[in-house]
């Protein structure tokens, strides 16, 4: 077991080497250095001067070197102009190059400076990532005990009328993606024209002009019923549908096997034999699933927060990317490949812990 | 004339929708009085479930097929003062002329649009995905038949590849910036080039032993092949018939890029299911080539789980290429797809719903048709 | 509530099946899968339920545990359990029955075990149900069940998980699960099919123990003849759906009184059938499919007696024969039949002479390394498949590779057939090396001539393509003919000769029945006219009565073209039948080799006499003395030290000195080609009684 978390976790960093690397890599492409040094110089620039520009601040050296830079396992760049001042990566305003560490990336703390915020990046993350926490933890805690009741639900009687009625609720949320069913959601629930909305306000049931709000920017300060129901359902309604077939599938697979007929001649009763003989079986292959779904809720995350506005990590990401942010984005990619490698892990190891018979074989 | 009620929005749109109801009934006719000779096809009809996912997506075939019988105007057509308007609006100064479904933020008519978006991802989710499957076979059936390093190396590529939030992947893949350095044409030349491989093994490995029929085959596939491909990743054949927009490569090419893992995946784990089988054993006690014994053997009976994954996965190419519209990649602004009107529509939403609601319905009804048509298939599939 | 009319008492039937009628529902038909069976068994008798795959065995014993399913339904008759008709009752009555009154064990034990709870909760929750008993009393008594059925450190057992243990272990958890109750009627059904012999016989006898111990009455039911002979004392046997011929298991045995039945018995392979003097005699035709059941008599169509207008004019009823036993036959010419007459057209056949040496072994070794634990980490183990094998095979010789599972009897075949290469040794195949060459190396005369049949007739072909492309590419591969049409005719000649119909070529293989598809295998083995075949275990899956065709089927292609069939089983009966030689191994060892009669016949190699002891005999004339091994066998990863044999060997204590624990026997030459791997001193071997007697009569 030991051994194999250590392998495990080998794996997972020279995946996480692998995955940082190609997006420095793609990042760091030379057009977009030459958008970043037009944005930052000016935008009506030579070839001639791009170089150079690129050049005296560092970009100049091969891309490995500057990987190695970036992630703090190589010296960082220095440069004496013609004048005799001294800069380089690690030299801040101020400091004395001489006293300026001779490493600082990733490893030492250092993610960089956000072009587009004109803020450190770490700054930008941390507030993002506790925004985005929030909707997550709220996802979660909808989207996971609904999917796994309906799917028990419908897995234990195969092709009964609850069963049919789940099983079509499912396919239909897994065929909504999340900009779909937020699009269909806030015409629904919260627009002035459209939908209940108006309905409720002429009957004076509510007391604003829609039920829901339609944007989520009031909920970076304080969360609401009100202001983060949409933004949670449209990210947990595709999760649901998918989950819930994936219980589905492993229950009714587990409804069929012989041990549950051995329980039903033992004389068991049938909610004696889904709760003690069935639902462990039929849960281990819906946790690796749940588990391996959190890519997918980056994913849904980026999207919902794109359109309900909503200042998190995912927000962050497609500032980023929309405005050839490099280091923001870099750091935004390194967070999203151990978020998905993470989960991996604990997918695994949750696996073997969960299934006897992998745990002692 | 008078705006439209929403009856008669309907009554007209199922009017536009003629040509497509014909050839559904056509097509239902045929395939249900000859149901018992068609095979698994076949058998589809008699999955209710299976029925009304073939019939929602045949829908959209015959739509995208017919899409310019059924605009009412075409999709870049603005016409003043209908910016905005309700479903069901009557055009200024002229007869018996509705934007049915309303008209968008830039006066266009939302019902057009959303057909013509129609023909836009039918003509790249299937072939997109078709290309997917030919990557993530010819990788996945040595992976799993062999083992060893290969399996260990595609693996680790095909994880990379799915450890990415594909959001991130596409921002990284499908921005104009990429196209000037030259990347997508690179994955390109190596994507497009399985499935000339993929066929030119299936056929060698099938005519082995009868030299002169083997050289034919294989010889018409690689010059067809080769020539599809030169125009199609490099944009470099003589006579014009193979060529993509860059634009548009750019997107076909990530859209790949990020399925074929999954399928690679799936093949393998098949692959290493079936290889055990006696019949495989059979094979190689008589001399069998490892390519005759996976593409033969091996394949034809992976075909089930294989068939239901391809519609599963035209839908999720769909969702993924609603997702490039959704974040603006990769398309034109006045590109019709659903995608991208979805995009066009939101900022307005909360007032003006209509332009996003309509290609957001139509790409989910899309979805949900392949995901019907594949829960059909497997079902029907396991009866035997 | 079905009230009995007087209350049950032990001399009335325990369970009264009554003209039972069992149904499936498809979308497309109704199936009747029982009809008007009818059966009884007394407080503690053992009634064995005996038939083919398809016969409806299994449905009757589900019909009783009131668990059909959801498309299936009793259409008609009763069934009776001290006295209460189990058909008319509630499911919360059929509930407090299941497990307490009535208990099952089933085929697949691994299968049976929820795998995610302890053993002890397993069988603890039966009393728990049925009797409301406190936790730590079931658990008590669980643990005394547990020992009762001879398993090994209960304590350990009842907090392990199903699978930490073997199968044979698992089988008794199963069985200890259906006493928790302490029931009146246990059901088995086929419970030992996916045992090993040895293990096998060792639940036989605790069955026979517990059944002797507490009385419970048993409905045993089985494929196995010999199995039924040795647990049963009463009989029904059935046929498509019906009851034909029930009675006393000996009287049944010896004076059977339906054609089926005697037909069964003649298609098996018993002491004193031999394939050139006394061939066995398939039962001819196929069984017939629930919906394309014959009129009359469903086994008309293949009965020898059968008489047309007679037979198939209208359903026929049970008839009680003459006798104080209970003994009835659904034959109308039950009577006329002389059932002591030989069988017809089951005359002596040609031996052919025995030629060259066309295959030798010298050595051989198979070393695999894999290695432990679940996550390819850990150490790395060698596992030692095949150990020092030498043997040779000559022209159409049948030489048998006898042994249980984990032996090395596959592992032996792959590296004949160059699927593996060999570790060490020799292999000369007509006078080639080919021991190091893999089989894509090997020339195309050399892959023709050696070719296999394989075990499961469901995996053997293709699924995806027809009959015929399947040999037509054999015979392309094989560089037969030289144009499509001539490879076609020598296809449907390829049909001919194993006896199916031409019209099969265009069929798919799941059209075709598994003794179909088996000799479809065969036509593709045979197709580049083989000369060295390989059977690994090529009857084991077919029914009895298909057993015997297909064996037949393969001796007459061997006589006709003078093949070397190397045949692997497990099934002694078989192995006499039809070897000339057998080699007996025992975890990668050949512990014993020799002519058939040396090897059948003492002195033994003591692993070879605890097999021949295990298997069951179905002939009352057959006296055969009770071995059980003790224990499962090791795992080939882990072999015990010495002897391989040891952990399990009643004749250890003869051997002075730890010998057998310590040192692997030599190799030691009987007599002329017997050679045996045993510690055991000539004068031991010498005293060896023979296992199996036939009594004079």
């Amino acid at each position: 077991m030991l051994l194999f978390t250590i392998r495990r976790l080998g794996v997972m960093l020279l995946t996480a080497l692998a995955l940082t690397f190609v997006v420095f890599y793609m990042t760091n492409l030379p057009p977009n250095l030459e958008k970043l040094a037009k944005s930052e110089a000016s935008v009506r620039m030579s070839d001639e001067d791009v170089a150079l520009w690129l050049d005296r601040n560092g970009f100049s050296s091969s891309v490995l070197t500057r990987y190695g830079e970036w992630l703090g396992v190589m010296p960082g760049w220095t440069r004496t102009a013609e004048d005799g001042t001294v800069t380089g990566r690690c030299i801040t305003k101020g400091v004395a190059p001489t006293d300026a560490p001779a490493r600082c990336g990733v490893l030492q703390g250092n993610w960089g400076y956000s072009t587009v915020f004109k803020q450190p990046v770490i700054e930008i993350l941390s507030r993002g990532l506790g925004h985005t926490g929030w909707l997550m933890l709220s996802v979660m805690l909808v989207m996971v005990p609904s999917a796994l009741i309906i799917g028990v639900l419908s897995g234990m009687k195969e092709g009964s009328r609850l069963d049919r009625v789940l099983s079509a609720f499912s396919i239909a949320s897994t065929a909504t993606p999340e900009y779909v069913s937020g699009v269909i959601l806030v015409a629904l629930l919260a627009s002035a024209t459209a939908g209940i909305s108006p309905f409720l306000v002429e009957s004076g049931l509510i007391s604003g002009k829609t039920l829901f709000q339609g944007t989520a920017t009031s909920a970076m300060d304080d969360i609401t019923f009100w202001n983060f129901t949409l933004p949670v359902m449209t990210i947990a309604l595709y999760g649901i549908g998918y989950i819930a077939r994936m219980t589905r599938a492993s229950m009714t697979e587990v409804m069929t096997q012989q041990y549950i007929r051995t329980a039903r001649l033992k004389g068991a009763s049938f909610p004696t034999i889904v709760l003690r003989h069935a639902l462990r079986n039929a849960l281990i292959a819906p946790f690796t699933v749940i588990m391996l779904q959190f890519p997918w809720l980056l994913n849904g995350v980026v999207i919902v927060e794109t359109l309900f506005n909503y200042k998190g990590f995912g927000w962050t990401l497609v500032q980023a990317a929309g405005n050839n942010d490099i280091q923001l984005l870099l750091a935004c990619s390194v967070v999203a490949v151990l978020v998905v490698l993470i989960t991996q892990l604990i997918s695994d190891i949750g696996y073997v812990l969960l299934n006897p018979r992998i745990r002692l074989a | 004339m008078d705006n439209l009620t929403w009856p008669l929005i309907l009554g007209k749109a199922a009017v536009q929708f003629l040509p497509v109801w014909i050839a559904l009934v056509v097509v239902f006719a045929l395939s249900i009085t000859y149901k018992r000779k068609l095979g698994l096809y076949g058998r589809l009809f008699d999955s209710p479930v299976g029925m009304i996912g073939f019939g929602i997506v045949m829908f959209w075939v015959f739509t995208a097929l017919f899409a310019d019988l059924i605009i009412t105007h075409a999709p870049l057509e603005q016409i003043s003062g209908m910016k905005n308007a309700p479903p069901g609006s009557l055009i200024k100064g002229r007869e018996a002329e509705w934007y049915l479904f309303g008209g968008d933020s830039l006066a266009r008519d939302v019902f057009s649009r959303m057909v013509m978006g129609a023909r836009r991802v039918l003509s790249i989710a299937p072939a997109a995905t078709l290309i997917a499957f030919m990557v993530g076979v010819t990788l996945g059936l040595p992976a799993g038949y062999f083992g060893g390093r290969f399996d260990t190396g595609t693996s680790f590529a095909a994880n990379l590849v799915l450890a990415f939030p594909v959001i991130l992947l596409f921002y990284l893949l499908v921005t104009p910036e990429i196209r000037d350095t030259g990347i997508p044409t690179v994955l390109a030349a190596v994507l497009f080039l399985f499935p000339v491989i993929f066929v030119a093994v299936l056929l060698n490995a099938r005519y082995r032993t009868d030299p002169p029929r083997r050289n034919l085959y294989v010889g018409i596939t690689l010059a067809i092949g080769l020539w599809a491909y030169s125009g199609l990743a490099f944009n470099a054949d003589p006579t014009g018939v193979w060529s993509m927009d860059p634009n548009l490569l750019n997107v076909f090419v990530s859209v790949v890029f990020v399925n074929s893992p999954t399928v690679y995946r799936i093949v393998r784990g098949i692959t290493m299911d079936l290889k055990s089988r006696d019949y495989v054993s059979a094979a190689q006690t008589r001399g069998e080539s490892p390519w005759y014994i996976m593409l033969w053997e091996i394949l034809p009976n992976a075909r089930g789980p294989l068939i239901v994954d391809f519609c599963l996965r035209i839908g999720y190419t769909t969702i993924l290429l609603g997702t490039l519209g959704f974040f603006g990649l990769g398309v034109s602004p006045e590109s019709p797809d659903w995608g991208s009107t979805i995009n066009d529509g939101r900022r307005l939403l909360s007032i003006f719903p209509h332009p996003a609601v309509v290609p957001a319905l139509a790409l989910m009804s899309l979805v949900l048709g392949l995901n019907l048509l594949a829960d059909g298939l497997r079902e029907e599939s396991l009866k035997d | 509530m079905s009230a009995p009319a007087r209350p049950w008492t032990p001399d009335q039937p325990l369970l009264e099946i009554e003209n039972l009628s069992i149904s499936f529902f498809t979308r497309l038909r109704e199936i009747p899968a029982v009809m008007d069976f009818s059966c009884t068994v007394m407080a503690g008798e053992a009634m064995g339920l005996v038939g083919e795959s398809g016969c409806g065995k299994s449905t009757v014993a589900l019909a009783v545990m009131g668990d059909l399913g959801r498309n299936g339904r009793v259409t008609g008759g009763a069934i009776r359990f001290k006295g209460r008709d189990l058909t008319k009752m509630s499911q919360s009555e059929l509930r407090a029955l299941r497990g307490s009154e009535i208990a099952m064990i089933y085929q697949e034990p691994m299968a049976s075990l929820n795998p995610a709870m302890k053993i002890g909760a397993q069988l603890a929750e039966v009393p728990m149900l049925h009797q409301n008993m406190p936790k730590a009393e079931a658990w008590a008594l669980a643990r005394q069940i547990v020992a009762d059925v001879r398993l090994p450190d209960p304590d350990r057992m009842l907090n392990s998980f199903p699978h930490q243990l073997s199968g044979g272990q698992q089988q008794r958890v199963v069985i200890a699960m259906a006493l928790m109750a302490k029931p009146a009627l246990l059901i088995l059904d086929e419970p030992t099919t996916a045992l090993d012999v040895t293990v096998e016989a060792g639940i036989v006898d605790l069955v026979n123990d517990l059944a002797a111990k507490t009385g419970t009455s048993m409905l045993f039911i089985s494929h196995n003849l010999g199995l039924v002979h040795d647990v049963c004392n009463r009989l029904c046997v059935m046929y498509s759906g019906e009851a034909v011929e029930t009675g006393d298991v000996s009287e049944v045995f010896t004076t059977m009184r339906h054609p089926y039945t005697q037909a069964l018995f003649r298609s098996i392979p018993l002491p004193g059938a031999d394939k050139t003097t006394r061939p066995l005699i398939p039962i001819r035709g196929n069984f017939p499919l629930p919906h394309e059941r014959p009129k009359g008599c469903n086994f008309g169509p293949r009965c020898n007696y059968f008489v047309e207008g007679r037979c198939n004019a209208t359903d026929i009823g049970m008839d009680t024969i003459p006798g104080n036993s209970r003994h009835e036959s659904r034959c109308l010419r039950w009577e006329e039949i002389d059932w002591q007459a030989p069988p017809q057209g089951a005359g002596p056949r040609v031996r052919r002479p025995i030629g060259d040496v066309v295959l030798r072994m010298e050595d051989l070794k198979k070393y695999y390394t894999v290695s432990s634990g679940a996550f390819g980490g850990g150490l790395k183990k060698v596992v030692k498949a095949n150990e020092t094998l030498s043997f040779e095979a000559r022209e159409g010789e049948t030489l048998a590779i006898v042994g249980e599972s984990g032996c090395g009897k596959s592992t032996l075949a792959k590296v004949l057939m160059g699927l593996e290469t060999a570790t060490s040794g020799n292999i000369l195949l007509f006078d080639e090396n080919v021991q190091d060459t893999p089989i894509q190396q090997r020339n195309s005369d050399t892959v023709s001539h050696l070719q296999m049949v394989f075990q499961n007739p469901f995996d053997t072909l293709n699924p995806s393509m027809n009959v015929g492309r399947q040999i037509i590419r054999a015979l392309e591969i094989f560089r037969f003919g030289s144009s499509d049409a001539e490879r076609h005719a020598k296809m449907l000649e390829l049909l001919d000769l194993v006896k199916l119909p031409r019209a099969f070529a265009e069929r798919m293989p799941r059209q075709l029945s598994g003794g179909q598809k088996q000799r479809v295998g065969i036509a593709r083995a045979f197709a580049g006219g083989a000369k060295v075949v390989i059977a690994d275990e090529p009857v084991s899956a077919l029914d009895v009565s298909v057993q015997a065709a297909v064996t037949d089927l393969l001796m007459d292609l061997q006589r006709e073209n003078g093949t070397t069939l190397l045949f692997i089983s497990h099934d002694l009966s078989i192995v006499r039948y039809l070897s000339d030689r057998v080699l007996v191994m025992y975890l990668g060892h050949v512990v014993e080799m020799g002519t058939t009669e040396q090897v059948f016949s003492p002195p033994y190699h003591p692993y070879t006499e605890a097999l021949l002891s295990a298997v069951p005999i179905a002939d009352p004339k057959v006296i055969k003395k009770r071995i059980v091994l003790e224990g499962d066998i090791p795992s080939a990863m882990n072999p015990p030290p010495g002897c391989p044999f040891q952990t399990r060997c009643r004749w250890k204590s003869k051997v002075a000195g730890g010998l057998c624990e310590s040192e692997m026997p030599p190799v030691r030459n009987l007599a002329d080609g017997h050679q045996i791997k045993c510690h055991l001193s000539d004068e031991d071997l010498a005293h060896m009684e023979p296992v199996i007697q036939i009594a004079a009569e």
